[in-house]
């Protein structure tokens, strides 16, 4: 299934980091081909956070490569991977707690500004337009994440499923190529997880994104995901199509424990 | 176009304020009005550093004295040169080019520092990142009582007295109408995603090594042309004006106006530079005042932390006549 | 050679006042995370207290070693209660609560001292009896050293060991550790933290209280205003060492108080108020957590 004539997007080549004593993440590889949607997996404190912030530049790896269409990412710093395409959401929600649901957006928007410091404080045409275009497109997202109405609201008071969207809608408005979505949902009934997973399906199709998933809930990830990645201590055990993972002894052990094998 | 024409208006305006409302207004409350505005120049810039981004700057005096120092330095020491030089202008002309000349070297030199105050900034979080700049101030000061060229620890004595109504109004209104300006921007709203969350900001692209510096350069820009008014308008400049004591003055301002609001910092600063002139009056507890001024302050925190205003703007322009009709939402 | 070791004796000895001051600044700031402004203040408080005691209780008039030591724990403790006073009137409505609240609450309160100390006592200095009389203990061609550094010394180490005593042995000690590690998990495993907070706004104001007599000793002009440098510069100190570490307080009061005689004596006096602060930011620039502090960085 992986198209294996085209280039990776995302490459990731023995990465490696530790905490301490802990080996967080340990000579990690993965090759993220454009257009897929792979789940990644493992008990709490697997190692699976701490890889996307390995991507996005929030950790310095201890060894290993980092590639983004072709690109070497190491020892760039977030914001400037993030412009190179690659927009992620957060595990404990991270948002911009005081500001309007729309400013949160906006502030994602602002890499693509091309105005200068001098030219948003004398609010020329030129920025005016800008502004114009962005707040269309700002619009369009919030709508698609039923947050429309909800634009003037206070973000931290949103109720927690639609902070969670917010998050999703924020990463999109960067433009990214890549999305990294880590447990987008956490806290969320069935119903909800069942939408959530249409609304992933479809931003894929129409933002043609690729995306790699963190997710505890298998209902979710065996639904959506075409290959998954397990994470146990930091290592990579095991890899394959969802119905192979499903069978595979060395994940139910990880999951259950020695005994229940 | 318009927004030409509206500065040509606001400065024949000044130019007219300048001219007659000495003529009006009794000397002691046009005394008490530049003492505010030299106080709402100050507050509004802070406000961008400590409001807006969020960063802790305990050195703001530091600025204002950096800025007094140099403008001062200019008029004083090359100020008669260039006035010779310009001798082809008319006088008045000649002395307000200097003056301006000054302002922007007082408010530069005050930005040069603020970019290396901003520095530590990107180690340094909350209470660190406010020792170091209060300690950045003290230096400062002590090496201005070290420096026998510009008065050392008797002060800068004979400045000349260029301060004027005009500047001053001009001042203001440029300083709060760019901060409200640039806060209402996108560029703004990185600098507000930098106080709310540094690490989500990086991940939606905004480079908060450069938000975090920048507000520190722009805030100490315009604090530096304050103290270039301040210097001018009193014609004297002494270190002790510029303890951490007069730091603190600023911060009570924009908290007690309410943090990251412009409106609150102006009305805040006008209050606070009125209050202990006004507790003057107050007869047999007039000693009392300072007293009071804290004590009211420890009240107000307790009682109302968010400060008088909170967060909240006014929408100037929705009492604006001519706007044009807006979708309701 | 010589006048290097004067220079160090004068030192150290300025130095454990700054250790001591620094302290409270260090303990407060570990359970609360709060930089108490005030604590400058309490400790010009504590000049005055044994100023107005010695003069009333007549130990002025003929200073001894036991009046010496009355007036010094009169100070301490009249500070101990000040400082738990504050505690409850200012700083405990405000327990949860943005920092930024507690901290501008804190330089209200200190401003308040300030005032309302030049109001009670006069903005004109007053002079402190000289409660221990000076004398040489050792004298040659270029080094005299008297009693009073010495004294300073020795009654400073004592109360920090006093303190480190309390700190490490005793269960309100455990409590205070407890509850600067982490206060809701401290409130959870049942210790009372509003009592372990006001124990510890108890033993930094006292220890400032000592500070506040033993500088008076050295520079017997005292004035509502002598809180406000000494008091920064311990607050230096304290994040010098590491705040929230005691050892650190410690370490970073010695260096203080060295490096200010060094430069006070070999450079510059005027520059001895900057120095502080020049090394202050050195050090953050360089470790920004301060000698002897830790922290670990925010998990995302
Ligand atoms: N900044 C850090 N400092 C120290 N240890 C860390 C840090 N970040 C992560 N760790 C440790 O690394 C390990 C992996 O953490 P990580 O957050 O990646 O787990 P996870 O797979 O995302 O778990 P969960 O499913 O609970 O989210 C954990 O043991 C964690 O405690
Ligand atoms: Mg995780």
């Amino acid at each position: 299934m992986p198209p294996n004539t085209s280039e990776p997007l995302l490459e990731l080549a023995t990465c490696s980091i530790s905490f301490g004593g802990l080996k967080a993440v340990d000579s990690f590889n993965l090759q993220l081909f454009p257009g897929e949607l792979v789940g990644l997996i493992g008990p709490n404190g697997a190692g699976k956070t701490t890889v996307f912030n390995l991507i996005t530049g929030v950790y310095k790896p201890s060894a290993g490569q980092i590639r983004f269409g072709g690109k070497l990412l190491n020892g760039k710093k977030p914001y400037q991977i993030t412009a190179c395409g690659l927009a992620r959401t957060f595990q404990n929600i991270r948002l911009f707690g005081n500001l309007s649901v729309e400013e949160n957006v906006k502030i994602a928007c602002h890499l693509h500004y091309q105005t200068s410091l001098f030219g948003s404080v004398w609010k020329g045409k030129a920025y005016r337009e800008e502004e114009a275009r962005q707040h269309q497109k700002i619009e369009s997202l919030l709508e698609v994440f039923g947050l429309k109405q909800l634009s003037r609201e206070k973000a931290a008071g949103l109720p927690y499923g639609q902070q969670r969207r917010l998050e999703i809608a924020r990463a999109l408005a960067t433009d990214p190529k890549l999305l990294l979505l880590d447990e987008p949902a956490a806290g969320a009934n069935p119903q909800e997880s069942r939408e959530l997973m249409a609304l992933i399906r479809w931003i894929k199709e129409k933002f043609k994104l690729t995306i790699l998933l963190i997710e505890h809930d298998m209902q979710v990830v065996m639904g959506i995901c075409e290959r998954i990645l397990v994470l146990d201590y930091g290592e990579t055990i095991a890899h394959g199509k969802p119905e192979e993972i499903r069978k595979d002894p060395k994940v139910i052990e990880a999951y259950l424990g020695e005994e229940a094998v | 176009m318009k927004r030409l024409a509206a500065f040509i208006g606001f400065f024949l305006l000044f130019l007219l304020a300048n001219r007659f409302l000495p003529e009006i207004i009794d000397p002691y409350y046009l005394h008490l009005f530049t003492l505010s505005c030299i106080n709402v120049i100050l507050a509004v810039s802070l406000n961008l550093i400590n409001g807006t981004t969020g960063q802790f700057s305990l050195g703001h005096a530091g600025f204002m004295a950096v800025g007094g120092y140099t403008s001062a330095s200019l008029t004083f020491y090359l100020g008669p040169k260039i006035i010779a030089t310009l001798d082809f202008l008319p006088a008045i002309l000649a002395k307000n080019f200097v003056f301006l000349f000054a302002l922007l070297g007082g408010g530069l030199s005050a930005a040069f520092l603020g970019l290396l105050v901003g520095i530590p900034s990107l180690r340094l979080r909350g209470d660190y990142l406010a020792i170091v700049t209060l300690g950045m101030g003290e230096i400062v000061r002590v090496l201005i009582l070290n420096v026998e060229a510009i008065g050392g620890a008797r002060g800068f004595s004979d400045i000349p007295a260029y301060t004027n109504l005009f500047w001053i109004i001009s001042l203001t209104a440029l300083t709060i109408a760019a901060v409200a300006s640039l806060t209402a921007s996108s560029h703004g709203r990185a600098f507000l995603s930098v106080r709310e969350d540094e690490i989500a900001a990086e991940a939606m692209g905004v480079n908060t090594t450069y938000y975090k510096v920048i507000a520190f350069v722009i805030g100490a820009f315009f604090a530096g042309m304050a103290g270039c008014l301040f210097g001018h308008y009193l014609q004297l400049l002494h270190p002790n004006s510029f303890t951490f004591l007069k730091s603190f003055e600023i911060i009570i301002m924009i908290i007690v106006g309410g943090l990251g609001s412009i409106f609150g910092a102006v009305v805040a600063a006008v209050i606070l530079t009125l209050l202990p002139e006004a507790l003057r009056y107050l007869g047999p507890v007039k000693d009392w005042r300072m007293v009071i001024y804290s004590l009211a302050l420890i009240i107000l925190m307790i009682t109302r932390p968010q400060g008088l205003f909170g967060n909240w703007t006014p929408d100037f322009r929705r009492w604006w006549p001519f706007r044009k009709p807006q979708p309701v939402a | 050679m010589q006048e290097f070791l004067q220079q160090l004796v004068n030192g150290v000895s300025w130095g454990s006042i700054y250790a001591l001051i620094a302290l409270g600044y260090t303990m407060v700031y570990g359970v609360l995370q709060l930089i108490n402004f005030a604590h400058g203040d309490v400790f010009m408080l504590g000049a005055f207290f044994g100023f107005y005691f010695s003069r009333w209780t007549k130990i002025a008039q003929e200073p001894t070693l036991f009046g010496f030591f009355a007036t010094l724990l009169f100070a301490m403790a009249a500070c101990a209660l000040v400082g738990v006073i504050i505690e409850r009137a200012a700083y405990k409505p405000l327990r949860e609560r943005p920092r930024l609240t507690a901290l501008i609450t804190a330089i209200g309160v200190s401003l308040l001292l300030e005032n309302g100390g030049q109001l009670l006592f006069g903005v004109d200095p007053k002079f402190f009896p000289s409660l221990i009389s000076e004398t040489r203990l050792y004298e040659s061609a270029n080094l005299v050293i008297s009693n009073l550094p010495v004294i300073i010394l020795v009654v400073s180490l004592a109360l920090m060991l006093l303190l480190r005593f309390i700190v490490m042995k005793t269960t309100i000690g455990k409590a205070m550790r407890a509850t600067a590690f982490n206060r809701e998990a401290a409130a959870l495993m049942g210790i009372n933290t509003n009592n372990v907070i006001s124990f510890t706004f108890l033993l930094g104001s006292a220890l400032a209280g000592a500070g506040g007599i033993l500088v008076a000793l050295t520079y017997p002009k005292i004035d509502p205003l002598m809180g406000l440098l000494p008091g920064l510069k311990a607050f230096v100190a304290a994040v010098l060492g590491g705040i929230g570490n005691i050892p650190g307080a410690v370490l970073g009061g010695m260096i203080l108080g060295v490096s200010e005689t060094m430069v006070a004596g070999y450079i510059s006096s005027t520059l001895r108020d900057a120095i502080a602060f020049a090394l202050l930011v050195v050090i953050l620039l360089v470790k920004p957590t301060g000698l002897l502090g830790s922290r670990v960085g925010e998990k995302v």
